[in-house]
């Protein structure tokens, strides 16, 4: 087979010598185009790649802060695992982070439906007002987690305050301070972040629904309702199934808001596995279970990514065709 | 007159939705003392800019770091997605197809996975509280959008002309520099914009990534500065208002570009 081939080259360039020249063209034509991608392919490999076999490397091992300095770091098989899924704070923290996503992300995407559907009739400085609600998902999202702790403090916060106003509550609610509040209070924090960028997705896909179709349902005597829910609904399917899956890469993985506001407590109330990844590696030094269970992460977000990916996918399929 | 009662309760959305900005903006000008009564004040009676004058001597050092990152990750990955991007879309490449789905794997990593192995890579180079392990990391998350993203743009320029600029006798370089760069000029300012975005945002790196001895982003700031038991809350949002500073304004003047990132990153990826 090898020989075939060696024979085939040769006999060809033996043969001719322009058709050779021609050949070393098109290699160093093929050279100058490659040469381009490069820099990003070497920084790929070299910022992904290799940080991510490092990161499967560290959980196999016994990484401590001694590692940085004698540079060992025994291998342990999958003990760092099996110390992850024995740990109590597993179970609790997986939960957290399966009620925080679908929470968030439930809530999210109503709320941002409904304005996108409020938002999709003109009507005078509707563009304006819709730019404007972007705005919190602009900000750093430390601020933002940094004014939901200000508004969430029991004794001087304003949703307290707001609430003993509205006669809802007499006390102070420990929002942040009471296991029973603190998750549900950086649910909300995070529902109020995420809001925006439901809506200007969801926003993008009922322009694309032809107003024709509105108008032909109107005439058939659709109300509102029955209009959104069988003309606005099924048609949005593909840009529903993009935000959603968005929205659970991003979820899974949020950090600062719940570092800023309540750092994963009280009581690991609102540890989820990217807060408690971070308290076992840079709080407890821990390197190797606080990799393992970054790689549980990877696992969860790549699932979720791939059906994604599939969906964006049959989307586009969809629009082209 | 339906149209403008559409409007009222446009407005009222907005005053509702953006309420936590108001309350920000006002703890930031209210004296400490005030905001710790039972009841608050519902507007600056007594507006004070103490809460600025502190954030300014405390986080002046912190705001300038983070304009450093924030620059220096959008010209690195100005500088790594224009060629990939051109390369992506103008050029056939082998094994084009693949990289670009490469991107939006790697789009999916949890930040903490990299934040972990990024901490041990950067230790072992001695570049734990650098600009450069910053500006690096940050990269990780700005370069795969701004490629995808421009690649995006690349791919509608029509070939006509970057092939009559090479019947011309201009090499792929040329070309790119002559054409394709200059055409691009709105991706790019998306793509620049959404990295400088994320750079002057990001908490995680900055959190792992300095130890406080030297240097420490904005955001690392304020976090801290909530840690301390003091709480001066009107300094932390004097601060939070500052930090907000470049969001509010890029939104106010290149709001095409921020709603063309939105839905691009999310859509034509």
């Amino acid at each position: 087979m090898t020989l075939l081939i060696a024979g085939g080259v040769g006999a060809r360039t033996g043969s001719n010598r322009p058709s050779r020249a021609r050949a070393t063209r098109r290699w160093r034509d093929r050279l100058a185009r490659f040469a381009f991608l490069v820099p990003a392919v070497v920084y790929v490999l070299v910022f992904f790649g290799y940080p991510l076999a490092h990161n499967i490397s560290i959980s196999l091992r016994d990484y401590t802060v001694r590692s940085f300095f004698t540079g060992e770091a025994p291998l342990v098989g999958f003990a760092n695992y099996g110390t992850v899924f024995d740990d109590p704070l597993f179970g609790k923290a997986i939960l957290n982070t399966l009620i925080f996503t679908v929470a968030s992300i439930f809530f999210q995407f109503v709320i941002g439906l409904a304005l996108a559907v409020f938002f999709a009739d003109r009507f005078p400085g509707g563009n304006l007002l819709r730019a404007l609600l972007l705005l919190p998902w602009l900000l750093p999202l430390v601020v933002s987690g940094a004014v939901w702790r200000w508004m969430l403090d029991a004794d001087h916060g304003v949703v307290n305050a707001a609430l003993r106003a509205l006669h809802l509550t007499t006390g102070a609610t420990p929002w942040l301070t009471s296991p029973h509040w603190a998750l549900p209070a950086v649910i909300i924090a995070n529902i109020w972040i995420g809001i925006p960028f439901n809506l200007v997705i969801l926003h993008g896909g009922l322009t694309g629904v032809p107003v024709t179709l509105y108008e032909a349902a109107a005439l058939d005597g659709a109300g509102r309702w029955q209009r959104f829910r069988h003309v606005t609904w099924p048609l949005l399917r593909p840009v529903t199934a993009i935000v959603l899956m968005l929205g659970l890469v991003y979820t899974i993985k949020v950090f600062d808001v719940i570092m800023v506001i309540t750092g994963g407590g009280p009581a690991n109330a609102t540890q989820t596995l990217t807060t408690w990844s971070y308290q076992l590696s840079f709080r407890q030094y821990s390197f190797g279970p606080g990799a393992a269970v970054g790689n549980l992460l990877i696992v969860l977000a790549t699932v979720f990514g791939l059906v994604y990916l599939r969906s964006a996918r049959t989307s586009l399929a969809q629009e082209t065709r | 007159m339906k149209r403008w009662g559409r409007t009222a309760i446009g407005i009222v959305i907005v005053l509702v939705l953006l309420f936590p900005l108001y309350w920000m903006v006002n703890a930031s000008l209210q004296p400490s003392g005030a905001l710790l009564k039972a009841d608050p004040d519902w507007f600056p009676v007594h507006p004070t800019f103490t809460g600025y004058t502190s954030a300014f001597s405390g986080q002046l050092d912190h705001l300038l770091t983070s304009v450093i990152v924030a620059l220096g990750t959008v010209a690195v990955s100005l500088l790594i997605a224009m060629p990939a991007a051109y390369a992506l879309a103008q050029l056939k490449i082998r094994g084009g197809p693949l990289f670009v789905f490469a991107l939006l794997i790697v789009q999916m990593i949890p930040g903490i996975v990299m934040a972990n192995s990024l901490y041990t890579v950067f230790s072992d180079l001695n570049l734990i509280d650098s600009y450069t392990a910053l500006i690096l990391a940050d990269s990780t998350a700005t370069i795969p959008f701004a490629i995808l993203v421009l690649r995006a743009f690349m791919i509608a320029i029509p070939r006509d002309l970057t092939e009559a600029a090479r019947v011309d006798g201009a090499g792929y370089l040329r070309t790119f520099a002559a054409i394709v760069v200059p055409v691009s000029r709105n991706a790019m300012v998306t793509a620049g914009l959404f990295a400088f975005l994320f750079a002057w945002a990001d908490f995680l790196f900055g959190v792992t990534l300095t130890t406080g001895s030297t240097i420490e982003p904005i955001t690392v700031g304020i976090y801290k500065f909530i840690g301390n038991q003091t709480a001066d809350w009107n300094g932390i949002m004097a601060t939070a208002v500052l930090a907000s500073v470049p969001a509010a304004v890029l939104l106010v003047i290149a709001q095409r570009y921020v709603v063309a990132g939105v839905t691009g990153g999310a859509i034509k990826e």
